[in-house]
């Protein structure tokens, strides 16, 4: 089966609020950024693919409304997930691979200033056994942080690290939000949110949006001599009966990572999509990635724009690959509680 | 509506709607058993014991039907400890959420703890169920967890 | 169905959220001009389109409509339907008249209610004009129009109104 490249990626400044901005005018200029990066138009794409989550700001149909920020005349093929852009990505890789197109445009966007994400993401758990509990996405996520120190498969201090060094990478993305350095005295003196998580564990509340664009394998040397080829992408979900998981393992990331034999790969970098500080060490001892350099780019922890962050860490694999002219990229995408739903994709410059 | 500093417009806006759900031949048993403050998990062939009752082992994949009363005693297996309850959580005194595998089942069930300091908890301690004076037939007839004495 | 007569099978579960909502500059702009009596929509810059209510963009080109072109309250009805059946926390009384009304020099229509006719002579292409309330009383809401009436114009052909590329 042919390979599909990315050949494009842009993303909008992350904003604590974006307020000004809906949906589309958050949109409209990373889709136009994306594009006048390789000097095309809608017209030179086959399929359109977006993720994105009405809960998030409370508007019906937002994603209806998103398609206003790219030009849909003469009609377009096109598609939503109502998921993290990843999936969109994911979509669209097997659009092209199966010949139905040639380039696809994927973007994700997310408010989550004008809503309490804590209280919308109960409600995407289990609606008879758990959301009637109202558990925070924090508070979730601090059940399998316990397991992990408990088991000592992670410490406290590696969680400290994780946050300490997503503000120094912090220094050198644009697009993040929070670039505060911090001492290890500030975040030893951080109150706790949910034990044990402390406030500084968990990413921010963040606005806006990202476009990347893909293609085909005869098509992506019109736009580059180094396409970055995706060579390998899986996911997996894990039951959403929580209270039967294996907080201190991750099966669907072990299947996934067998799957696209990473154990041969030598990682140049890793983008993770791990929300909370806890979840860097884990992924990191599970995948085998040692000395690998990962989340460069600060990480959901400097910015986590939800239903955007996995397809952000794809992207940013992608632009660490091509500024410094590295061999191989291995990003992560996830979504539901305690890492139930994982992405893993290899990355591969053409030298 | 009300204007921000930037001149943006602004609303409150609230999102409401109340679904009636069917709880299926499984749920609604354990539903009903829990107003009799009782708790019911499902048992595989393997004897592996889901609780709360699930419809299904995710593992293997076979329906479970077989009802067996579980708890209401049971061990933590791991908890969070929230510091500030915010308005959409049902205790507004410090708690936790935690996950119990009740006495008897395999699986474990996440429901909240309270009555305690959070420095009382660890891995491995027992808790009982602490019933509803008013229950409705949901999972919140337990109104909580607390730590057997 | 009240509750005694739920079958037990059946267990209500509520969802209730809040939210702070932002208008965005497009909707801001607008609902300012609503304010003050006036519909004022966006034209997109490429195929002169004019959107009202705009929504900042132009779906057909994918670019911001930055010209901003007054409009009056008179247009016609592109399409209509009568409502019969009540609608929970809807305090109009069925029957009623929902309908597409296009604003004069508008390419997209948008809905609102018709009164001050009798249902059975409210047609496509009739002429219609906003019925505003009180001045006192306008707020930042297309509700500022209390319905619109037909005036005394003749009747427009809608399929003159069809979007022709600039």
């Amino acid at each position: 089966m042919k390979k599909v490249a990315i050949v494009g990626y842009a993303q909008h400044k992350i904003l604590p609020n974006a307020g000004a901005l809906n949906e589309v005018e958050l949109l409209m200029p990373v889709v136009h950024k994306v594009f006048a990066d390789l000097g095309i138009s809608q017209d030179d794409i086959g399929f359109t693919c977006s993720g994105s989550c009405d809960y998030l700001q409370g508007a019906a149909f937002a994603f209806v409304e998103g398609l206003s920020a790219i030009q849909t005349h003469p009609p377009i093929k096109e598609s939503h997930v109502e998921m993290d852009a990843a999936w969109a990505l994911y979509e669209s890789i097997l659009k092209v691979k199966m010949g139905d197109a040639e380039t696809a445009l994927v973007y994700g966007f997310g408010k989550s200033s004008p809503g309490n994400l804590d209280s919308i993401i109960s409600l995407q758990m289990d609606p008879y056994y758990i959301s009637p509990l109202w558990p925070d996405r924090v508070s979730l996520a601090a059940l399998q942080a316990r397991v992990l120190l408990e088991q000592k498969i992670i410490t406290a201090e590696e969680m400290m690290a994780a946050v300490v060094e997503s503000r120094k990478h912090a220094a050198s993305n644009p697009n993040a939000l929070i670039t505060d350095l911090l001492s290890e005295d500030l975040y030893n003196s951080n109150n706790y949110k949910s034990s044990p998580l402390r406030a500084l564990d968990c990413p921010p509340i963040s606005d806006g949006a990202s476009a990347m664009i893909i293609a085909s394998e005869d098509k992506a040397f019109e736009y580059t001599d180094h396409p970055i080829w995706i060579e390998g992408i899986d996911h997996r979900i894990e039951s959403s009966n929580l209270g039967s998981r294996d907080l201190a393992t991750s099966p669907t990331i072990e299947s996934s990572a067998k799957l696209l034999q990473l154990e041969n790969i030598n990682f140049d970098v890793a983008e993770l999509h791990t929300q909370f500080s806890h979840e860097l060490p884990f992924l990191q001892k599970l995948l085998n990635l040692g000395d690998v350099p990962i989340n460069l780019s600060g990480g959901p922890l400097v910015g986590n724009v939800m239903m955007c962050a996995g397809l952000d860490a794809i992207g940013k694999t992608y632009e660490s690959l091509v500024k410094n002219q590295l061999k191989h990229g291995l990003a992560h995408a996830t979504s539901g509680p305690c890492l139930q739903h994982n992405m893993l994709v290899h990355l591969e410059r053409q030298s | 509506m009300s204007e921000t500093k930037t001149n943006l417009l602004e609303a409150p806006f609230e999102l409401s709607y109340k679904y009636k759900r069917s709880s299926g031949p499984v749920m609604s048993k354990f539903f009903e058993a829990l107003g009799d403050k009782k708790i019911l998990g499902t048992k595989s062939k393997a004897q592996k014991v889901f609780a709360p009752a699930a419809e299904f082992d995710p593992q293997t994949r076979e329906t479970l039907t077989d009802l067996t009363e579980v708890g209401p005693g049971g061990v933590i297996e791991s908890w969070s400890w929230v510091h500030q309850p915010s308005d959409h959580h049902l205790l507004q005194i410090p708690f936790a959420f935690a996950l119990i595998k009740l006495d008897g089942a395999d699986t474990a069930m996440l429901h909240m703890i309270s009555g305690c300091q959070e420095s009382d908890l660890s891995i491995g301690a027992r808790v009982t169920a602490t019933w509803s004076d008013t229950p409705t037939e949901s999972i919140t007839d337990i109104k909580h967890f607390t730590l057997e004495l | 169905m009240s509750s005694d007569q739920t079958p037990k099978d059946y267990r209500e579960s509520l969802i209730h959220l809040e939210y702070q909502y932002t208008a965005g500059s497009a909707t801001t702009t607008f609902l300012n001009q609503v304010k003050e009596g006036r519909l004022v929509g966006q034209a997109c810059p490429k195929c002169k389109a004019v959107y009202v209510p705009p929504r900042g963009s132009c779906p057909r080109d994918g670019i911001a409509t930055t010209i901003e072109v007054p409009l009056t309250d008179k247009g016609c009805i592109e399409s209509f339907t009568v409502v019969h059946i009540p609608i929970p926390g809807n305090p109009i009384v069925p029957p009623y008249v929902c309908a597409m009304v296009r604003l004069d020099k508008a390419n997209i229509s948008f809905l609102h209610l018709i009164q001050g006719v009798e249902i059975e002579d409210i047609r496509i292409g009739m002429r219609v004009q906003a019925v505003w309330k009180p001045k006192e009383e306008w707020t930042h809401s297309l509700e500022n129009i209390k319905w619109f009436a037909p005036i005394d114009e003749p009747d427009i052909d809608v399929s003159t109104l069809r979007f022709k590329e600039a």
